[in-house]
């Protein structure tokens, strides 16, 4: 009997005990149609081979561990960023479930969304029911100032038209005719998360710009000299909001964060729940067309917002998702450039610590190769960053990258000597990654936490910088965007390549002179 | 004052009806109406809990509950771990459910294991538009070139699959006979069927039953010699390790496991069950309906079990070893008495710590009963409890063997409901999901994912019950509750007391 009551085993070490080991090997020899292991050595051997990735790569319609999740996740971020939203989603209610598991295990934070519960007779007469009946149930009972709604791909395959359906709504009740409910057309079938962040960031400006619907009139843009902001799909969106409000504080800049969800994933345990934390003001919102300029922080989250930002009278930049000195540099400098405002010393000395530690630990970087996965800016930010750092992004790969994202990147490799190898890999997925790991070995590999079976596999160690992770707490809480970000980053970095170092020459009597105290 | 501590049960009553109705005020009348039959107080001597179940959920409310497509792949098909589950559709359903129900397995995953991989179609517009058959006939051969050593596949259809109209098991069928007569298995799981998790599992069922068990021809060479104390577990997905600490003892007793379903579970042991001397459920919900269709065509008889805290055990096991001869009913005897000493020293460690608090559950579709013995072992008591996806037959069982008289019952809480719920009856701990556990973390109230356990375990059988009561002295006992409030906020400084 392993178990004791002093000393109570978990599972960790409960099943490694000799009953439970036995137990579990008569199982596989006596039931379970185990293969030989030697044939499983040899396929798993033949799972490395350049031969292999071939076949691999020439998948046409199978994907294996994709880097990437469906729209309605994107739109539900987006939408959980205004003042007391509440996201509701069309269509059928367990989509609804496991968005809001996802992002409470990445944030370990609740996350409100209801669904408007559609199953099979709404699949044959269409949700406009459901959304008459949800849309008053989720108004009287969780008191929104706001529902944000989008769809699943039932909705999407059926044409459930939300315009039709809200206005009917409207007309029979369900909410004050004055109430705001944007919306968005977000099938599962088209882009991915980052798509669906886009469309209900876009919907949510659209309705509040564009007369509500037909309800109001257009709202007039009388420009003044306000900022906004959009951070994008973000793993780190509590840091990160809060760290880009604090620069736009040391400048002295006006600004608006449109989809401010950093404080919704960030709520105190204080006795009270939080339904509804922070958030864009709807008068902000609003009021957001005024602006003088929309910077996004990820081009590829906000490709159809940013073209209609720009169509009514702003200047638009976008950023792909800055990591490091040249990248912060460039953000500060466009900041500067477009309020007048210029950078302050302290941001100036922030600049100069990062630099300071770059300087400090290039010796340890320099020269390693990295495999980077996961959304397009992420990995774009990363790499500029590694090669700042002297270390080659040596496979970057983002399975909802496209064409576009790949001749960026190809292009940031060609402009440094440590891009000359590296390669952009728009479309493939995590096992596209494990050959390329096979046969083009690299020293780290960064990802999110699905990245561990890979580290597992190939013995590429993992840094985790992604969405989600799952496996590890509260990075989230810690900024990856201005100069600090950047720390945060190269400290992330530089501890697991001195794990590894410390890993690889601890064995006593053997590589005791490399194990050193001073790294 | 909290309801907990209520000592008539008349009172308690009156004052749970009293929440039911004041929750309920919120809603529409419409939705009132049909909301107010899914929450009752347990009557004692009733059948059932008095409260409907498996009815839809309302559009527009926090329904905790999953789908069809979370029932079958996430439960039933997904732990098979020699088999590769297609998420047939677009991406998202595979990716939300990857990895996310900690169904252990021993095996090289991407060699001849699978379980925690996440293999889709990744449907595009164009294949909503053309049919997503052709697709799937490719996706097959593709898997067969990378993954030689696969047992069998199966097709988990999400819910354009079903919308569009594809022909899933034309395809799986040709795709069989291409493959040697490979195990190839569509499942119509698609999310918008049923209203819940639950259909998902009967589909599933239905699946094993026509795909699986009906491919067996009666000539077909058994793996093993049969004995007469042969089992099989059914519906245990080893979250945690749940099914190896029950497999344990089942083996400790003389009985022979022959197959486990469905974690750690192999398509071999799917295979095998038809000859098993006697099915063991432990989760009825999800598994009942194949265990009823094995006591049908081949005269398998079943038996629920309940593995949570030593009073089930030791019932169960003497349960399952009514169907046997005298050396097993010994070896039952011999079980409970060689772990004695364990419970004993458990419960002699974590009573003190636990006595007289208070749970609240809300769980899937049988620990909102299962774990209530487990509970009262270590001296707490349930004071509210409901299904996500439970039926009328759950009611009956927990009105029957688990319940006390003035329960707050609540089927498929609404999280309006069950916010309230607690915040009136200010239970020590509370016992359901993921989405459900910061909310009344915030709220200052502990937590335990009963689900999963919260990346612990296991929780069932002896082994198992002494990390469930670690588990619970650590979630209730944790110094940080403490905490949740600011000592300025709690004690008035005497100055202010005096200007009162």
């Amino acid at each position: 009997m392993p178990q004791n009551a002093e000393n109570v085993l978990d599972h960790f070490e409960l099943f490694r005990g000799p009953e439970y080991q036995q137990m579990l090997a008569n199982k596989r020899a006596l039931f379970e149609n185990a293969h030989d292991p030697a044939e499983i050595e040899r396929i798993r051997e033949w799972a490395k081979t350049p031969e292999y990735r071939e076949k691999n790569f020439a998948r046409e319609e199978l994907t294996i561990n994709p880097a990437k999740a469906c729209q309605p996740l994107g739109a539900v971020f987006a939408s959980v960023g205004f003042e007391r939203t509440l996201p509701f989603v069309h269509g059928s209610q367990g989509c609804v479930a496991y968005y809001r598991s996802h992002l409470s295990r990445h944030f370990k934070e609740p996350t409100s969304c209801v669904s408007s519960s559609m199953t099979e007779d709404a699949a044959v007469f269409g949700g406009l029911n459901n959304m008459i009946d949800g849309l008053a149930n989720s108004y009287n009972m969780y008191k929104p100032k706001m529902i944000a709604v989008s769809t699943t791909c039932m909705a999407e395959v059926i044409g459930d038209d939300l315009n039709a359906f809200i206005k009917t709504s409207k007309e029979k009740g369900s909410v004050p005719a004055e109430f705001d409910v944007p919306f968005a057309h977000t099938p599962a079938f088209v882009g991915s998360h980052i798509t669906g962040y886009d469309n209900a960031l876009k919907g949510i400006i659209e309705h509040f710009w564009d007369g509500k619907a037909r309800a109001e009139p257009k709202l007039e843009r009388e420009p003044n000299e306000k900022i906004n902001f959009i951070g994008g799909f973000d793993g780190y969106t509590v840091g990160n909001i809060r760290e880009v409000k604090r620069i736009f504080e040391l400048m002295g800049i006006g600004y608006t964060i449109l989809a401010d969800n950093s404080d919704v994933f960030d709520t105190p345990t204080d006795g009270e729940f939080r339904m509804y934390d922070g958030g864009t003001t709807l008068e902000d919102t609003a009021n957001a067309i005024h602006a003088k300029a929309t910077i996004s922080m990820q081009q590829y989250c906000t490709e159809r917002t940013l073209p209609f930002i720009a169509s009514h009278g702003q200047q638009v930049v976008a950023f792909n998702h800055p990591v490091g000195v040249s990248a912060t540099d460039d953000f500060l400098m466009t900041l500067s450039r477009i309020t007048g405002k210029a950078i302050p010393k302290l941001l100036e000395r922030e600049r100069g610590r990062l630099v300071d530690a770059m300087a400090d630990s290039s010796a340890h970087i320099h020269g390693k190769k990295f495999a980077i996965y996961g959304d397009p800016d992420l990995c774009y930010g990363l790499a500029a960053f590694l090669l700042e750092l002297g270390s080659e992004p040596t496979h970057v790969l983002s399975t909802n990258g496209n064409k576009g994202w790949e001749d960026k990147m190809q292009a940031l490799f060609a402009s440094s000597q440590f891009g000359k190898d590296c390669h952009a890999y728009p479309g493939k997925d995590l096992w596209h990654m494990r050959s390329l790991l096979f046969t083009e070995p690299v020293d780290f590999l960064i990802g999110n936490t699905y990245g561990k079976y890979l580290e597992r596999d190939t013995g590429t160690p993992l840094i985790r910088i992604g969405f989600p992770v799952f496996d590890r707490h509260h990075h989230h809480r810690y900024p990856v965007w201005g100069y600090q970000g950047g720390m945060n980053v190269l400290v992330k970095i530089l501890d697991k390549i001195f794990e590894e170092i410390d890993r690889n020459t601890n064995v006593v009597g053997k590589t005791d002179y490399s194990f050193d105290i001073i790294r | 004052m909290s309801l907990a501590s209520t000592q008539s049960v008349a009172e308690i009553k009156a004052r749970n009806k009293e929440l039911i109705d004041e929750v309920l005020e919120v809603y529409p009348e419409k939705t009132a109406k049909r909301r107010a039959k899914h929450l009752n107080v347990h009557e004692a001597g009733k059948p059932d809990c008095g409260v409907k179940s498996n009815l839809k959920s309302i559009p527009g409310v926090m329904t905790i509950r999953g789908c069809a497509y979370a029932g079958s792949k996430g439960v039933v098909w997904g732990p098979i771990k020699d088999m590769i589950h297609i998420s047939h559709g677009p991406v998202g359903c595979g990716q939300y459910s990857w990895g996310s129900r900690r169904n252990y397995y021993v095996g090289t995953t991407g060699i001849d294991a699978f379980g925690t991989m996440q293999f889709t179609s990744d449907f595009q517009e164009k294949d909503i538009v053309f049919g997503g058959d052709k697709k799937l006939a490719k996706v097959i051969d593709e898997i067969e070139t990378l993954f030689p050593l696969n047992r069998g596949i199966t097709v988990q259809s999400e819910c354009p699959i079903g919308l569009i109209g594809d022909d899933i098991e034309a395809v799986s069928r040709a795709k069989s006979k291409e493959y040697d007569g490979k195990t190839i298995v569509p499942v119509r799981c698609e999310g918008f069927r049923g209203v819940s998790q639950s259909l998902g599992h009967h589909i599933a069922n239905d699946a094993v039953r026509d795909w699986v068990f009906d491919k067996i021809t009666s000539e077909a060479e058994l793996r093993f010699e049969p004995t007469p104390y042969d089992v099989a577990i059914i519906g245990d997905y080893n979250i945690g390790g749940d099914a190896w600490s029950s497999r344990i003892l089942l083996e400790e007793m003389g009985l022979r496991v022959i197959a486990q379903w469905s974690g750690d579970g192999s398509l071999a042991e799917l295979e095998a069950t038809p000859k098993a001397k006697l099915n063991i459920l432990h989760c009825y919900r999800s598994m009942n309906y194949i265990s009823r269709h094995m006591e049908e065509k081949f005269g398998i008889p079943w038996c629920e079990y309940n593995f949570f805290g030593p009073s089930k055990i030791a019932e169960s096991l003497r349960k399952i070893a009514s169907f046997f001869d005298d050396k097993i009913k010994d070896g039952a005897e011999r079980v409970i008495v060689k772990y004695k000493p364990l419970m004993d020293a458990v419960t002699a460690k974590y009573r003190p710590r636990l006595e007289g608090k208070s749970v609240m559950l809300f769980v899937g579709g049988l620990r909102p009963r299962h774990v209530i013995g487990a509970y009262e072992d270590l001296g707490m008591e349930v004071i509210g409890t409901g299904y996500e996806f439970g039926h009328n037959d759950d009611y009956q069982r927990t009105a029957r063997h688990y319940v006390k008289d003035g329960t707050l019952i609540y089927d498929d809480v609404t999280g309006y409901e069950f916010e309230r719920f607690v915040e009136k009856m200010q239970p020590d701990i509370v016992g359901s999901g993921i989405k459900e556990k910061y909310v009344f973390q915030k709220m200052g109230v502990p937590f335990r994912q009963m689900h999963s356990w919260d990346y612990s375990g296991p929780y069932h059988g002896y082994d198992g019950f002494a990390i469930f009561a670690r588990d619970m002295d650590m979630a209730i006992n944790s110094p940080i509750w403490k905490k949740t409030r600011a000592p300025w906020k709690d004690t008035p400084r005497p100055s202010l007391m005096a200007a009162e």
